[in-house]
């Protein structure tokens, strides 16, 4: 997979920020199809705002984020739409909706967006839930379940119509390690089997160095990009010390937000 | 069909099916091109249907042309398997590439069973009238329980005034107290307006229109200005305590401030319960001014001047009147803030939670409002106020 260029995803000359407060500053990258591609960084270098403008949520300051060709910044209302049901979005905390049931979050964009039988949605919706390893929970609202469930359950729910590109904000976090394996495991089976691309903001190196393509580094500093590349080979030979330093994890930025 | 789904299915190309019963070794579905979340659909009523229709014995299921088959494809695919197997038939699938087999392999169809997930719970009338007794009765002792604690947390603010929050006391009483002015000044002016209006028809029969300035006077001060600023503060200060405290739970920020050894009755509640007790009986000496002045333009419409209506109402009214409205806004004032702390401390997990307190802390302030004035009526009768 990793090898062909064939860039699904293009982040070009993206300039974001808050306000007054710039995160990002001109910064470019590609994900190829079906790559797992990471997003690495200290906290507060950006990742989590870069993931916010893929997906279309807050406008840059400038530049163009193209989704399989098409800009998500400029898109009007019927494109946009059309760019949203080709990608699916776990956010960190899960955002699962509180008044329903696992299934009925899982089933939800099915019921919007598909003409299946109610009996088709609810056994896909299952499988989905399946797929996480939370079968038998269907019927549970989120606010039953732990964290690490719930943040499952959001993976299911943004599979939901099995999306082309899966954008996952910080997976692994509040997970135990078997489970965040066990998520590890997930994203590569979809990746490799279905060709699902996948971005992925993270502070985990173990299971980025685990399913991780190529990763993106950013850098707090300069506010722009520190190193891209394949991880164990920057790892070993960026050029870049301070890289060098982040992905041997001896630095302390490393830490949750 | 909604657009969107329009714009699925015109981007993927279709997928298709063809069933044969007739062959020897019972059905044979035939299915091609590429099953996805949209294209499924179709494909998927076709397949159950000429299942249920011939009920085989045997399902042969060609695969070999399907050219992607994302989880809703496989979906398909399971639900045949499982069928099948509820019937105690069998199922072949033929030629499903490699990738989407290692898929289909991933799911037991036997684990997907048609039984709702979902539990129904039975309750039936006593059960409910029992738990609604329950909760009733819990509910009570909670609220005395927080008198309690209220009552104890406010006798240590007044022993030792330096550790109240002044400066949340302050911030809650401009909230509180001055941004409500306008609000109460429209509904206490309409009040009185309203009341002397409807009052002056059937008192102008007996030319008596001036005692509406005695009517709207002792009302007014006696229970509607009180009422009017409790109830106005119930809908816009008791609900925002609630969702304010209740947010608070959801964040985990009570459960901060009781592992650091800080009571939130203390910490929380004192400052708001002292910021409304200053501010209600302010309130309700506007609201009184306002719903006189309301009244007043009733009799001015009809040829008395203000002084006349002012008069009247001075000589109507007394101190005594004014002041019994004035203990009664103060206990409005405790119970409100009260009240709406103290469901925001009740909130529960979720989304939710914080406007269901919000809602539960309006609804119990209003019954309180009429318990507590209908209290005040009766002991202001024996006392002769």
């Amino acid at each position: 997979m990793s090898g062909i260029q064939d860039p699904i995803v293009r982040v070009e000359n993206l300039t974001a920020g808050y306000g007054e407060a710039l995160i990002i500053d001109n910064i470019s990258f590609e994900v190829n199809r079906g790559e797992i591609f990471v997003i690495l960084g200290g906290s507060g270098s950006g990742k989590s705002t870069i993931l916010k403008q893929m997906i279309g949520l807050y406008k840059p300051v400038s530049g163009k984020i193209l989704i399989d060709g098409q800009d998500i910044v400029s898109a009007e209302a019927q494109a946009r739409l059309q760019i949203l049901s080709e990608i699916g979005v776990m956010y960190q905390r899960g955002a699962l909706f509180g008044s329903m049931t696992l299934l009925e979050n899982a089933r939800l964009p099915l019921e919007e967006f598909t003409d299946l039988p109610l009996s088709a949605m609810d056994l896909i919706a299952m499988m989905k839930l399946a797929l996480v390893g939370l079968h038998g929970f269907e019927g549970q609202m989120p606010s039953q379940l732990s964290g690490g469930m719930q943040k499952r359950a959001a993976i299911a729910r943004a599979m939901a119509l099995d999306p082309q590109i899966l954008f996952l904000d910080e997976p692994s976090s509040g997970l135990d390690p078997i489970t965040s394996a066990e998520v590890d495991q997930l994203v590569l089976n979809l990746a490799r089997n279905l060709g699902i691309t996948f971005v992925i903001v993270s502070h985990d190196l173990a299971s980025t160095y685990s399913i991780a393509d190529r990763v993106v580094i950013l850098d707090t500093t300069t506010k722009g990009i520190a190193a891209t590349g394949r991880p164990n080979e920057l790892r070993d030979q960026s050029k870049n010390p301070w890289v060098r330093q982040f992905l041997n994890r001896k630095v302390a930025s490393d830490m949750p937000e | 069909m909604d657009d969107t789904s329009l714009h699925r299915q015109g981007k993927s190309p279709a997928a298709s099916i063809r069933a044969d019963a007739s062959g020897p070794g019972g059905l044979s579905l035939t299915i091609e091109g590429r099953l996805d979340s949209a294209t499924t659909a179709k494909v998927w009523r076709e397949a159950t249907g000429a299942i249920e229709k011939t009920s085989p014995s045997r399902v042969v299921v060609d695969a070999s042309k399907i050219h992607y088959c994302d989880v809703s494809g496989i979906g398909l695919l399971v639900e045949i398997l499982r069928r099948q197997a509820s019937k105690g038939g069998k199922t072949e699938i033929r030629g499903l590439q490699t990738r989407f087999q290692r898929l289909l392999d991933q799911f037991d169809p036997a684990d997907f069973t048609d039984e709702k997930t979902e539990k129904g719970k039975s309750t039936n009338l006593p059960e409910e009238v029992g738990q609604a007794v329950c909760r009733i009765w819990q509910d009570a002792f909670a609220l005395v329980v927080f008198v309690g604690e209220l009552f104890v947390s406010l006798i240590y603010a007044l022993r030792n005034p330096r550790r109240v929050r002044w400066k949340d006391a302050f911030l809650v009483a401009e909230t509180t107290g001055v941004n409500a002015l306008p609000i109460i000044a429209l509904v206490s002016f309409l009040v009185g307006l309203i009341m002397g209006f409807q009052a002056v028809i059937p008192m102008r029969q007996f030319g008596a229109e001036i005692f509406v300035a005695d009517l709207v006077g002792l009302a007014v001060l006696r229970e509607l200005g009180p009422l009017m600023t409790a109830i106005v503060l119930t809908g816009r200060s008791g609900s925002a305590f609630a969702a304010e405290l209740g947010t608070m739970k959801v964040n985990e920020e009570i459960d901060a401030l009781n592992t650091m050894g800080l009571d939130p009755v203390r910490f929380l509640v004192v400052s708001r319960v002292v910021a409304a007790l200053a501010m209600t009986p302010l309130l309700t000496v506007f609201a009184d001014l306002i719903g006189v002045i309301g009244g007043s333009l009733v009799l001015r419409s009809l040829g008395y001047p203000f002084v006349t209506y002012f008069n009247q109402v001075l000589s109507a009214v007394s101190y005594t009147d004014f002041l019994s409205g004035l203990v009664k806004s103060l206990v409005f004032g405790i119970m409100i803030a009260g009240i709406g702390c103290l469901r925001g401390l009740q909130t529960k997990i979720g989304a939710t939670a914080v406007g269901e307190s919000a809602t539960r802390a309006v609804v119990s302030g209003i019954i309180l409002i009429v318990i507590i004035d209908g209290i005040f009526s009766v002991v202001y009768y024996y006392l002769g106020i």
